[in-house]
């Protein structure tokens, strides 16, 4: 998932006795694992909060293109050229059905990508950052798509019918991504010259914290999670994912031979996990609002998207209706 | 500069085509007017790159020299580039991007048609596989060159403008060449010599259901890609395309 700190609305959990008729059936239908579909009768922050996510979702997919391309103009070869023009085509079939998901709940895919431009939605902030060698096309392949991947795979159970449907699709094709990416690095590990070995840790020293911050606020920080949860819109809290991620990471990075800007990661025997430094978290809040390295950069080339091409769909829209006054006359 | 036989400059002029027109469309990433069209235009660039590799596959059999489709694509310098001057012009809007896109579907298409039938099993093969791509690539650039031209004043005036900027570039799609007329003559390739009809039949077709007019033949010197004689926008897509190999010369990716 590319969805950070999603607002739910709430402030505290109803128990099942708060709750009205319709609310109480709804919430035992999410107990007992049945999926809500687009139909059934939802409460409004439910609705909210799930456009809201699925919209920052879509919003992350297609932003997400940017990075890449960045580099595809750039491939070194044929085979990289085409992997990654997959990879963007992925990306763009994504956001398509994410936001066909997100229309079942009534909302309107334009005036959600209007409410991108405006700044009032969000997307992933680590797209924020930006692409400086060919090896972050591997390093975005394995950690971003590794991250996504952490935070989706839970998703694919999400109670909402349509969303966790499209999730299921998603997640098979971004794992393909994600050993895609690995893929990339490997190779350069194994077979590439000194210059090559320094682009994938540089590549990974400045793609790390970020993948991490991908996650969302630690638990504490997280007021929305716990409503989240409930609805079991969201399965993990923020905390766990992250651990998950970064315990399934590290074995790959060995294998690389590189290593993590991090001095404080190592493992803990008694709690199975890796230990790991405090995450920049700054850093992170100044990029949700605006102040990372590109923010400005790809919100504008969406804007400008967009505005440039106003007239082909206006122009679309025009010959379609002349058509179709055509063929009513004939 | 290497000139090569014939059959190779052939291969070499529909494997570059292919990839400088790919190319192309990957600078449309991220800044296509719809999310459909980011798909769709990708979709036709993954396939021209696939159509490159597999031109570029055959005329490296052929230089034998441990060359490989990659060193082709990568290491070559403008002069040595035979694609089509037309696909090297930049995007523009997208009505210029459209109209690039359809003058050249429209030559793929039936040159692929008729190289299907070559003797040349290989071409044929490549031909045969190909023609089903570009059978849905020239549906989706006609049904656009349509919609725009016959859409809104202003989308019709800028095709109008597009066809003007692109226009003189098409004078390669309809040339006879006599090294082409040799390669048919030594049986490898069917006979061209309809293509240029069969081309402009299509444009016409197509710039009638659009309300486009056509303009006179173009009257172009200089330029040609067979030898080489390229506009300057080709230098520059290289030196972006083929940055990393050429950075890294013994780098393997």
């Amino acid at each position: 998932m590319y969805a950070q700190q999603v607002e739910t609305g709430t402030k505290a959990i109803k128990s099942l006795a708060e709750m009205g008729p319709e609310e109480r059936a709804f919430q035992e239908k999410i107990d007992a694992e049945i999926k809500i579909e687009a139909k059934n009768w939802m409460p409004d922050n439910y609705r909210k909060t799930l456009i809201r996510q699925i919209s920052q979702h879509a919003h992350s997919e297609i932003v997400g293109m940017l990075p890449e391309g960045n580099w595809v103009t750039r491939a070194p070869t044929l085979k990289r050229k085409l992997q990654l023009m997959a990879k963007i085509q992925d990306e763009a079939g994504h956001g398509l059905y994410l936001y066909s998901a997100m229309e079942t709940l009534g909302a309107d895919r334009d005036e959600e990508i209007e409410k991108l431009h405006s700044g009032r939605a969000k997307y992933s902030s680590i797209f924020n950052y930006p692409t400086l060698n060919w090896a972050d096309m591997g390093a975005v392949g394995w950690l971003v798509d590794g991250a996504a991947i952490v935070n989706q795979v839970p998703l694919q159970r999400t109670s909402y019918g349509p969303y966790s449907r499209a999730m299921i699709r998603v997640c098979k094709e971004e794992s393909f991504h994600q050993r895609q990416g690995y893929e990339i690095l490997l190779h350069m590990m194994r077979h590439g010259i000194q210059a090559q070995k320094d682009m994938v840790q540089d590549a990974i020293n400045r793609l790390w914290w970020p993948s991490l911050m991908m996650f969302g606020p630690s638990d504490a920080e997280s007021p929305n999670s716990a409503q989240s949860m409930a609805w079991k819109i969201k399965r993990h809290t923020n905390d766990e994912l992250r651990q998950r991620f970064i315990d399934q990471t590290i074995p790959q990075l060995e294998l690389l031979g590189c290593t993590v800007p991090d001095p404080d990661l190592k493992w803990n025997e008694e709690r199975g996990h890796y230990d790991f430094g405090e995450i920049q978290w700054e850093e992170f809040y100044e990029v949700l609002k605006g102040n990372g390295p590109c923010n400005r950069e790809r919100l504008e080339t969406r804007r400008n998207a967009i505005q440039d091409g106003a007239w082909v769909r206006e122009a679309a829209v025009a010959h379609a209706n002349k058509k179709q006054k055509q063929q009513a006359a004939a | 500069m290497t000139k090569y036989d014939e059959l190779t400059e052939f291969l070499l002029r529909l494997g570059d085509s292919a990839l400088i027109q790919a190319q192309r469309l990957c600078e449309w990433t991220g800044r296509a007017p719809a999310l459909e069209e980011e798909m769709g235009m990708m979709n036709v660039g993954l396939d021209l790159v696939g159509q490159a590799r597999n031109w570029y596959e055959y005329a490296a059999e052929r230089i034998n020299d441990g060359t490989d489709a990659d060193t082709l694509a990568f290491r070559r310098d403008e002069r040595a580039f035979r694609n089509l001057l037309l696909v090297e012009q930049p995007n523009g809007d997208f009505a210029v991007t459209m109209t690039k896109q359809f003058f050249y579907d429209a030559w793929q298409f039936h040159l692929l048609t008729m190289l299907k039938g070559a003797n040349d099993e290989r071409i044929a093969a490549i031909a045969a596989k190909s023609l089903k791509e570009v059978t849905y690539h020239l549906r989706r650039s006609s049904q656009w060159v349509e919609r725009l031209g016959d859409g809104t004043e202003e989308s019709h005036q800028r095709m109008e403008k597009a066809v003007d900027i692109v226009w003189r570039f098409t004078f390669e799609l309809v040339e006879k060449n006599d090294a082409e007329l040799a390669l048919s003559e030594s049986g490898h390739i069917p006979a061209l010599t309809e293509l240029p009809e069969q081309w402009l039949a299509t444009v016409n077709e197509v710039f009638a259901k659009a309300t486009l007019t056509l303009p006179d033949a173009p009257n172009t010197f200089y330029l040609s890609a067979r030898t080489g004689m390229h506009s300057e926008h080709l230098g520059t897509l290289l030196a972006e395309m083929q940055f990393l190999q050429r950075a890294y010369p013994d780098a393997s990716w």
